[in-house]
């Protein structure tokens, strides 16, 4: 029963009872919700917005696949927040040392990116292995301590630089840079394809070969898995490090695209963000860039509500309830086509009388 | 659901009898404190650096320890019932709202209770999506962290921003008052000022702890002893970890499991709002603030795993987590460099155990971890001082690495159950 409604209706569902629920945020804080709506949506046809909102989909995009590849296994990257923000500054580090011809110079940072991501993930993941230290606090760990690595390697003692106030990495060579295109008032990052490409590769990966259809059965049960000559330690540890390579690329559209270096100031959350993402797309490559688009539109154009004096922050809760109510939403449905399944199976064996139902329609073979 | 009990984990295999060890638990914990206190002042006396057990180190840990140990205790009603509460970040953030709420409009005690009942409907939300809906415990705590956040940001924009004229920070709240145990805290001073091996540190270590002690932080550390009783001493207590362990043979035995679990989801979520008001309404520590709860919840969490979802063990962890935290703020990086010293002899005695016992291998990877744990303390002056604040999580990463392979959590916790459908 993988209809349109199973797979339509709970994102449509938690996205109309957040409105709902954001409405009567708005109505105690003394605004009217549809002219708060109505300054949202219009946001997103004034000056850059909407090509802004594609640019950070894009950095959310990346963010929701690395957690979805773990979550394919069962394990919680919620790392990818620490994965993604080392990797980040580890490659404006090397950008901003080599000096390499155009396309070179751009492939080694992004190389260079992945694996950073990869070795920040392997700690957790040989940890999990090898001690059974669970993924979740570990990478909550690791997390909060990659602030202070930045901050190391970003002092000028080491490898930062001085610019005013902030103090940042080196700043890339345009030879390492990866070009936009330039939309109405904005550029849109030339990441978007690669990104895109990195969704493909994904789906193909879980969906073509014999390693994504291992990863996905370890998955739902190790141990069946294991008895099918999957080994599940194995399984972990590679899909900890696919996951963290992919968290390596989260900040390479802003970096490349628009910042070229990293400092104390940049942005921060991708990884968080990444979680509820993957979350909204189910895990598929489809959804999740649906999710990035929704998360984008809200976190852009909630700085309109400062116009009509509405605190943004209400986007943020909006955000909470859109995620909380989407997982209550598929279960709702479950259940109810579960009820319905089996209403089916019991009409259909009381028309049959002793027959029984054909197999069809859920009978016994 | 109607294959989950094909697998071997829920039920088939029987439980492993295992070799009982003849140490009581609470004795296991004055060992571990003997120990403790020996190698911090061994430590102290060999490197010279006094910060390691003075006074103000101890208060300052003390302080630092009381929301980690409040989420740890959150974090065991939770994890006992059988829910994963990953969410504990985000109901401390409504603690930290509601503490200063109400402490600005009622006083302390009204500070305690309002952050209290924020927490409380954060697990309560948790307890209707996780118990009721059936989400996955991660996932909600997710949410939960997401909203905490969110509602707290938007509440205090629209109630403390017109008092304090910042929308990220509450109006100055009423905090409680402290109490010393006068005559203890005079003797205490002279002895520490004594410079006396041992004694002094002890009397240092003491002295932090019971000089200038809030309400507050005696109810915290009663609740450690409470929890312990109320968990494992009584009918409900058992009926609760039952939850935990295998929800369906405690249905068949008539224990409403559901109810149970929204009791501790409202008992685990009021500990987090408390751990929140020990960071608003304690002297030396600030209003509310944004982001002022900084990942302590998820570091309970960690102190609770650590503890192996033991009250005395989770007691332990928060005490290791609140020192390191406390040394690094009283002493710096130099304090941390003599930890690290103290680390070493902590290494040399197990290597010593596992010689005994004949583990070989655990004793050549002792003995490796400190060559390169002195090596760092002899060739360095002082560590790096962005990664100082940080001692804390370096010590609890390491710790797990090695600690926790003896770990046993609930059989179902974080395992989805519904009436009847199994």
């Amino acid at each position: 029963m993988t209809s349109w409604r199973t797979k339509l209706l709970p994102p449509l569902l938690a996205i109309v009872f957040a409105v709902l629920l954001s409405a009567i945020a708005l109505i105690i804080s003394g605004a009217d919700p549809l002219d708060a709506y109505g300054t949202m949506i219009g946001q997103m046809f004034k000056g850059s917005t909407s090509v802004d909102t594609v640019n950070l989909a894009t950095v959310y995009y990346l963010s929701g696949l690395a957690v979805a590849i773990g979550f394919q296994m069962n394990l919680f990257n919620i790392g990818v927040e620490g994965q993604y923000r080392f990797a980040a500054v580890v490659a404006a580090i090397a950008g901003g040392a080599l000096k390499l011809p155009p396309v070179i110079h751009t492939v080694a940072i992004l190389l260079v990116a992945v694996l950073a991501g990869m070795a920040y993930a392997s700690i957790p993941a040989v940890l999990k292995v090898t001690r059974g230290v669970s993924e979740v606090i570990s990478t909550i760990m690791l997390n909060a301590i990659v602030a202070g690595i930045i901050a190391f390697l970003i002092n000028a003692d080491q490898f930062g630089v001085q610019t005013g106030n902030n103090i940042g990495t080196r700043v890339i060579e345009p030879s390492g840079r990866i070009p936009g295109i330039p939309i109405g008032q904005g550029t849109l990052f030339g990441f978007v394809f690669i990104a895109a490409l990195i969704g493909v590769a994904y789906w193909f990966m879980l969906n073509r070969t014999r390693f994504g259809f291992e990863l996905k059965a370890s998955g739902e049960s190790t141990t069946a898995a294991a008895a099918g000559g999957v080994n599940a330690k194995k399984m972990t540890l590679i899909a900890m490090l696919l996951s963290g390579g992919v968290a390596g690329l989260v900040a390479m559209p802003e970096l490349l695209g628009r910042d070229y270096n990293y400092g104390i100031t940049s942005t921060q959350m991708y990884g968080f963000t990444g979680i509820a993402v993957a979350l909204l797309g189910r895990n598929h490559p489809g959804g999740i860039a649906l999710g990035a688009l929704l998360w984008a539109f809200l976190d852009t154009s909630a700085v309109s509500l400062e116009q009509i004096h509405v605190s943004k922050e209400i986007a943020t809760i909006m955000q909470g309830i859109i995620v909380l109510s989407v997982v209550v939403a598929y279960e709702i449905v479950r259940r109810a086509d579960l009820a319905a399944e089996q209403r089916r199976v019991g009409r259909a064996l009381a028309a049959n009388g002793r027959k029984g139902a054909s197999v069809a329609e859920g009978g016994a073979v | 659901m109607i294959t989950a009990d094909l697998t071997p984990e829920s039920g088939t295999t029987m439980p492993v009898q295992r070799k009982r060890s003849k140490i009581p638990g609470w004795l296991r914990g004055v060992i571990w404190a003997v120990v403790a206190i020996g190698v911090l002042s061994t430590a102290s006396y060999s490197t010279g650096v006094a910060a390691l057990t003075s006074s103000n180190t101890a208060h300052t840990a003390l302080r630092l320890a009381l929301p980690i140990l409040l989420c740890a205790l959150g974090g065991l009603w939770a994890e006992r019932a059988g829910v994963v509460n990953i969410g504990l970040e985000g109901m401390m953030i409504l603690g930290t709202w509601g503490a200063a709420w109400g402490s600005y409009n009622g006083g302390v005690w009204a500070g305690l209770v309002a952050a209290m009942v924020m927490g409380a409907l954060g697990g309560l939300l948790h307890a209707v999506a996780t118990v009721t809906f059936n989400v996955n415990h991660i996932v909600s705590g997710v949410a939960i962290n997401l909203l905490g956040l969110g509602v707290a940001k938007y509440l205090s924009n629209l109630i403390f921003a017109p008092i304090s004229g910042n929308p990220r920070q509450s109006p100055p709240v009423p905090k409680f008052d402290t109490y010393s145990a006068a005559g203890l805290t005079d003797w205490l001073t002279d002895l520490e000022k004594e410079q006396r091996v041992v004694i002094s540190d002890v009397a240092g270590i003491l002295r932090g702890l019971v000089s200038e002690v809030a309400p507050l932080t005696m109810i915290a550390i009663l609740l450690v002893p409470v929890s312990y009783y109320v968990l494992w001493r009584t009918r409900f207590g058992l009926r609760l970890r039952s939850c935990g362990e295998n929800p369906v043979a405690a249905e068949s035995l008539g224990v409403n499991v559901y109810r149970h679990k929204y009791i501790a989801m409202l008992a685990s979520g009021a500990f987090a709002g408390m751990g929140g008001a020990s960071l608003v309404l304690l002297k030396g520590g600030a209003d509310y603030l944004e982001n002022q709860t900084n990942g302590r919840g998820f570091i309970g969490l960690a102190a609770m795993i650590f503890g192996n979802w033991r009250p005395g063990g989770l007691l332990g962890g928060a005490a290791l987590f609140g020192y390191s935290d406390g040394l690094q703020l009283a002493g710096g990086g130099t304090a941390v460099l003599a930890l690290l010293y103290g680390a070493v002899i902590l290494v040399a005695i197990i290597v010593v155990i596992q010689l005994i016992r004949k583990q070989w291998l655990a004793a050549a990877l002792g003995v490796i971890g400190a060559g390169v744990l002195y090596a760092i303390y002899w060739t360095q002056d002082t560590l790096p001082s962005d990664l100082i604040p940080y001692t804390a999580h370096f010590v609890t990463l390491i710790v797990l690495a090695v600690a926790s392979q003896r770990l046993r959590p609930p059989r179902a916790d974080g395992q989805p159950y519904r009436r009847g459908e199994d």
